[in-house]
């Protein structure tokens, strides 16, 4: 409770608490100084928060298309990228050279205002995705009340775009992902929002600081609090997880892209700045959904045990993203890509049902919990089986293997 | 029709195992690659090329050279420039002249020898048509010019090497050739001596004669 406290009292005094939101104060500073009218210093304190935000995660995206090409290829005992600088950390800047260099081709077919508008509207979800996560104690860019329902609202038009560029471009391929694309995120972004259903009835609240908050303490004195150490919140999280693979279309769902199948999917008729924003907004996505998933059932900010408390919360924060992400890239470094109709089969047959389930379970959690808020034998005997049967079952479902129906076309067999 | 009735059932799974295990177990051999690519050097076969290279196989044969023994291109020169490669090139990238001193005597060696690469197929015709062990195919790979039209025809400075370098490129071959040349040159040599031997004694013989005509005057 005493953390708590702090958080909603006034600052902590400690300086790196505090040092990713120094750019604003200073800006902020710095203009009362010269006697600016509020207005402007409310607005340039956020425009800069805003930007403090976007150069870091920007940074990361470039940081981590090099990691990705590095661990991809250490997977396949490679070396990846090593000629641009000292083991090719100047990567990110000549492919950044490159994009920005390459000519800007526009199919003759192509609506142009369309081709144009999407790549730029599949970056700006993802940053304004970004700007509602709590990095740290003292460090949320835009603490909105509604936080989680903005974010699932601003993330669903990261579906419009993809289509926008898929029907702007004119051409077979791009609609030809841009369709796949479609089904997939609808399809994944059921369970991913049904399974954060849960977590805002535990916690009583949309708002993602007061998600964090709720999951502070430790059982037993060395158990994290958090939601993935729940019943339902174990089942909620790898639901969550898998779905949200399957949003930022990451392998082995990269069913949109494709590259041995249909070029680049929806990306097929973009070249240089524009591809480039794609890969961008690709990146932001990923960081923002797996940043959603740390707040939600990975304790945010918080420690991953007592003691560690005097280390700066947005370094736990990075470090749970870092670990996350390399989880992504270790999946990508693994599996092969999934056929269409198992991709659909098991969004609908697996993913649905298990999402659906963890909401009794949230809610027989919350019932079944002692006066003090802690949970007793009971909580875990009546949620346990009601998670872990209807996995068995519909593991058993799946297993059975079905191969695509073989179709006969009449006018090519004879 | 049933849409069921298009979906062809396979047969289920031998046994049951616990799902996820498999990919689990894909997993963990991603990983072994991931870390063992740091200290297993045999797991790294890639050759970084242009800090080390993968050694050419003898039986590489690329563009024509030619090749000298001793240490100067010049004088060492195997080509007399007898002309048979120049003909019997299919492309015709071969191009010889013939040096002669003053009195338009034949000096046995080329005054050009140029080798249009640009034009050359590698066929080899004129490594083995040569009778003088002269010209042979080389192992060279890194050929990219700035300049394709002169930097691409090479002349006779470009194109000798020595028989060291033969004998580095080619072992067993470069072998055979020495040994046989070495036979041909002694038997040339003791050929020579003879002669040179038989000059000498008639020089000798021969020797009074001039100063005793010369002594008159």
């Amino acid at each position: 409770m005493s953390l708590l406290d702090m958080s909603s009292g006034g600052p902590s005094l400690w300086a790196p608490e505090w040092l990713p939101r120094l750019p604003q104060r200073l800006v902020e500073m710095l203009l009362q100084y010269f006697g600016a009218p509020e207005w402007l210093v409310t607005t340039a304190g956020w425009i800069t928060a805003a930007a403090t935000v976007v150069g870091v995660f920007l940074g990361g995206f470039a940081l981590l298309s090099l990691v990705e090409r590095k661990t991809l290829a250490r997977v396949q005992n490679r070396l990846g990228p090593n000629r641009a600088g000292w083991f090719g950390i100047l990567q990110p800047v000549a492919d950044g050279i490159k994009m920005l260099t390459k000519e800007d081709i526009v199919p003759a077919k192509a609506e142009w205002l369309l081709h144009l508008a999407a790549p730029i509207l599949i970056v700006m979800p993802s940053i304004l995705a970004l700007g509602v996560i709590p990095y740290g104690r003292e460090w949320t860019p835009v603490p909105l009340e509604l936080g989680l329902l903005f974010f699932f609202s601003v993330g669903a038009f990261t579906e419009l775009a993809v289509f926008m560029a898929g029907w702007a471009s004119g051409s077979k391929f791009p609609m030809l992902g841009a369709m796949r694309a479609i089904s997939q995120m609808v399809s994944y972004e059921l369970p991913l929002i049904i399974t954060t259903v849960g977590v805002v009835m535990i916690t009583g609240s949309l708002a993602l600081s007061d998600i964090v908050e709720h999951q502070v303490g430790f059982h037993l004195g060395f158990i994290p609090k958090w939601n993935i150490f729940t019943p339902w919140g174990f089942s909620a999280g790898i639901v969550f997880y898998i779905a949200s693979i399957a949003e930022a279309n990451r392998c082995p769902f990269d069913l949109p892209e494709g590259e041995s199948e249909i070029v680049a999917g929806h990306m097929t008729e973009y070249s240089g700045f524009k591809y480039a924003l794609f890969f961008m907004g690709e990146y932001l996505g990923l960081f923002a959904i797996s940043g959603l998933g740390i707040t939600l059932f990975l304790g945010g900010w918080q420690a991953p045990l007592p003691g560690l408390g005097f280390v700066p919360s947005w370094i736990w924060f990075f470090a749970k993203l870092v670990v996350v992400i390399m989880s992504y890239l270790w999946i990508r470094a693994t599996f092969p890509r999934v056929r269409i109709d198992q991709l659909m089969r098991f969004a609908w047959l697996c993913m649905l049902p298990m999402a659906l389930l963890t909401i009794p379970a949230a809610g027989i959690w919350v019932f079944t919990a002692n006066p003090d808020g802690s949970h007793g034998i009971l909580g875990w005997l009546t949620t346990v089986p009601l998670l872990l049967i209807p996995w068995i079952i519909i593991t058993i479902i799946f297993n059975r293997r079905i191969s695509p129906a073989t179709r006969s076309y009449t006018f090519a067999d004879s | 029709m049933e849409p069921s009735a298009d979906i062809k059932r396979l047969p289920a799974p031998a046994r049951w195992s616990i799902p996820g295990i498999g990919l689990l177990k894909g997993m963990v051999v991603t990983a072994q690659n991931m870390i063992q690519s740091y200290y297993r050097k045999e797991r790294m076969t890639t050759v970084q090329y242009p800090e080390e290279r993968a050694p050419i196989s003898p039986n590489f044969r690329n563009f024509p050279f030619l090749c000298y023994d001793g240490e100067d291109p010049k004088a060492g020169l195997r080509c007399t420039a007898c002309t048979i490669c120049e003909t019997e090139c299919p492309p015709q990238c071969i191009y010889i002249v013939l040096e002669r001193d003053a009195n338009g005597k034949s000096l046995k060696r080329p005054k050009v020898f140029d080798i249009d690469v640009s034009v050359c197929m590698n066929c080899g015709i004129c490594a083995e048509v040569c009778p003088f062990d002269s010209i042979y195919m080389d192992g060279e790979y890194e050929l990219s010019k700035q300049d394709r039209f002169n930097g691409l025809l090479f002349h006779l400075d470009r194109l000798a090497k020595s028989a060291d370098y033969h004998m580095k490129l080619r072992p067993k071959e470069a072998g055979e050739v020495a040994a046989r040349r070495k036979v041909e040159v002694d038997k040339k040599r003791a050929v020579q001596a003879a002669k040179d031997a038989k000059a000498q004694t008639d020089k000798d013989m021969a020797k009074p004669e001039p100063t005793t005509k010369g002594e008159p005057a």
